[in-house]
């Protein structure tokens, strides 16, 4: 049930993608673009989805256990640190160059092959290069603190 | 402005956060990309069976969208060396900083989380920031 459930939110979230105009890159970077013909769509791309995305989270926490699942897995740290701050920027330098992110790169990869391709598998490099770098120790001591390490991958 | 389409964004966007509330109501968890495809890069153990079942259904959207309608145009402008660099980019600061787009940005925002609104304040200004410069400065 819980593989067919994840099917499902896959499909859905790849639908909205979709509908939504947030699969077209030159869409994404018409966002980006304040000082060019600026399109503000994509702000309601994310108004729509964080306000729906905000009562499904109260729903959750107010029910406490979720329907298919033991527990609720929602990260639960507040400290801003370097490696957030730098992986974001990082993030953003590579968002803003081809107007891709994770989730319409993979949606992509049936309307546009070669470029969703060649992009995904430069980012799952990506992902594994990270392995590299030095785990910061407040990292570690959160994980002893009994957070689970899913909790990194928000 | 070109192309302004607030109705379908804002019922495509209604969309995206009612699959992150299904997600988190069923499954427990949060609908972040990144996180899911860098969690089955990292362990593939009995976790693998949702991680696949959400990512496939994610690959497959355009198919079961073709089915019903036509796809919406889609113009990717980067080249291919471009894009490689770019996914190497977004691969690594996505799993360096804990998220993505959705994670941090829909999950993440929506749940009031300090540590993806700060994530989401820094990708965007940078985002906005590179758009700038290579539009404008470089490509003008």
């Amino acid at each position: 049930m819980r593989t067919v459930s994840a099917f499902a939110a896959g499909l859905l979230f790849g639908l909205g993608l979709l509908v939504s105009g947030m699969s077209d890159p030159a869409k994404v970077l018409g966002f980006l673009d304040l000082v060019g013909h600026w399109d503000p769509s994509l702000a309601f791309v994310m108004a729509g989805a964080v306000a729906v995305s905000a009562l499904g989270t109260l729903a959750a926490r107010r029910r406490g256990r979720p329907l298919l699942a033991p527990r609720l897995e929602i990260p639960t740290r507040r400290d801003l640190d370097l490696p957030l701050v730098a992986g974001a920027a990082i993030f953003g330098l590579g968002w803003g160059l081809a107007g891709l992110c994770p989730g319409p790169a993979l949606t992509l990869l049936t309307v546009a092959p070669a470029q969703a391709a060649t992009f995904v598998a430069a980012m799952i490099a990506g992902m594994l290069l990270v392995r590299l770098v030095p785990e910061p120790a407040t990292d570690r001591d959160a994980r002893r603190g009994g957070i689970r390490p899913e909790a990194r991958g928000a | 402005m070109d192309g302004f389409t607030p109705v379908s964004a804002l019922i495509g966007g209604a969309m995206i956060g009612t699959s992150a509330a299904l997600f988190l109501i069923l499954n427990g968890r949060i609908a972040g990309i990144s996180g899911i495809l860098g969690g089955l890069l990292a362990s593939p153990s009995r976790e693998t069976g949702w991680r696949v079942a959400f990512l496939a259904g994610l690959v497959l959207a355009p198919l079961a969208y073709g089915l019903v309608a036509r796809l919406p145009a889609v113009t990717v402008g980067a080249s291919l060396p471009l894009l490689a660099v770019a996914g190497l980019l977004v691969g690594f600061g996505s799993r360096l900083g804990s998220g993505c787009t959705s994670g941090h940005g829909v999950c993440g925002l929506g749940r009031l989380s300090p540590r993806s609104m700060a994530a989401t304040v820094t990708f965007m200004t940078v985002a906005i920031l590179t758009v700038l410069v290579t539009r404008h400065l470089i490509g003008a």
